[in-house]
């Protein structure tokens, strides 16, 4: 496999050095997260297409189960990513990519705690509580109040819309640095294959 | 000592000991402080309707359980579970049918002492013209001015009333199991 032509803080490109990757469970963590907030994303977005009944509530208690994960896998991910320090961003973008790419790091983790407690919030207005799997109850943090309720609901949804948003603008960067810049940064989030 | 001393002195001690004090029967129940709650668990989510007007009558001596009597009638058209549609759902055919069937009712059989002032309380229970016996624990707390306030909660299975038809025959989605939970405040005369 060819590596990656990483540019040094000298100028000098580093493809004789092996990738500088995420560590394995930032790697895990980043696919498993991105996969399950898509399918929390479609999954929140066709709800109210279904009328009351038994579909509906399979639908909804998903809906949160999954987002319930999520928010525990992001915890898990702030931890990996305190401890660990992250690839060098690429030398070869302008400055302001890179400060454009860190801002939508950090919104992207706002957004991605925010949503699921949102949503959690929203849950205990509506006078719903939110479980894990059925094995153990979250407390609802806010008494039932039908407004507050609505207003949590559109929160949910903005927030939600702003971070597939984000996610495109992220996903577009990448792929540009993939095809355009050519300089395989998507590497560092690859799984590394141990060929012989 | 003269009668009229005699007289004197027992009407300081009815004074002092009021009978009321001794035996205390609950013979009303504040509804408008009172509430029951239908509480349903949907996949282990747990939601609570509230039904808003019910008349119930009491006859209650703590220390006589045994002459004790109880009936109350709920009105299940006054049900929300404050969701517009669910509620809507709820009233309909495939749950409390309130066009048919528009009351639940509890009449008492049985009141046994657990002691501590917790019963154990015996009735029938009737929702959609289907009728069957409850028993479920309550507990009584003495407050001020002859009045108190019972709690209890008493699990049913839905699908006993036929609570739940077509699509919610099922026990996937809501489970079987609903909880009633009671808080009637009691006064006595």
């Amino acid at each position: 496999m060819a590596q990656s032509c990483l540019v040094s803080n000298k100028g000098t490109c580093m493809s004789d050095q092996p990738t500088r990757r995420y560590t394995p469970a930032a790697i895990a963590l980043h696919w498993l997260m991105a996969c399950l907030i898509l399918a929390l994303y479609f999954m929140g977005i066709s709800i109210d297409d279904f009328p009351i009944g038994p579909d509906r509530i399979m639908l909804v208690t998903w809906h949160k189960w999954l987002g319930v994960t999520l928010a525990l896998l992001w915890f898990a991910r702030i931890a990996v990513r305190m401890t660990h320090t992250p690839p060098p961003l690429p030398t070869n973008s302008p400055a302001w990519q890179n400060t454009a790419a860190q801002l939508t790091h950090i919104v992207l983790y706002v957004l991605m705690i925010a949503i699921p407690v949102a949503g959690w919030l929203m849950s205990s207005a509506k006078g719903f509580t939110t479980t894990f799997f059925g094995l153990w109850d979250l407390p609802n943090l806010v008494d039932r109040d039908k407004a507050l309720a609505q207003t949590l609901k559109d929160a949910h949804g903005f927030l939600a819309n702003t971070l597939m948003l984000l996610i495109v603008v992220h996903v577009g960067a990448a792929l540009k640095h993939q095809w355009i810049d050519k300089d395989h940064l998507l590497d560092r989030m690859r799984p590394e294959r141990h060929t012989s | 000592m003269t009668s009229t001393h005699r007289l004197l002195g027992l009407l300081c001690l009815c004074l002092l000991f009021p009978a009321g004090a001794q035996a205390i029967q609950y013979d009303r129940v504040d509804t408008a402080r009172s509430s029951i709650r239908f509480i349903p668990v949907l996949m282990g989510t747990k939601t609570e309707g509230r039904f808003k007007n019910f008349t119930a009558q009491i006859r209650f001596d703590p220390d006589k359980p045994a002459q004790a009597q109880a009936k109350a009638e709920v009105d299940l058209q006054s049900f929300d579970i404050g969701f517009d549609e669910a509620t809507d759902e709820a009233l309909g055919p495939n749950w409390f049918d309130i066009k048919r069937t528009p009351k639940a009712t509890f009449v008492s059989t049985h009141v046994k002492a657990l002691g501590a002032d917790r019963f154990e309380l015996t009735g029938n229970l009737t929702i959609r013209n289907q009728t069957k016996p409850v028993h479920f624990p309550v507990t009584l707390t003495r407050e001020a001015n002859g009045m108190a306030r019972l709690d209890g909660a008493l699990v049913i299975k839905r699908l006993d009333y036929g609570l739940g038809q077509g699509q919610w025959a099922g026990t996937g989605t809501v489970a079987n199991d609903v909880t009633v939970q009671l808080k009637l405040f009691l006064n006595s005369q």
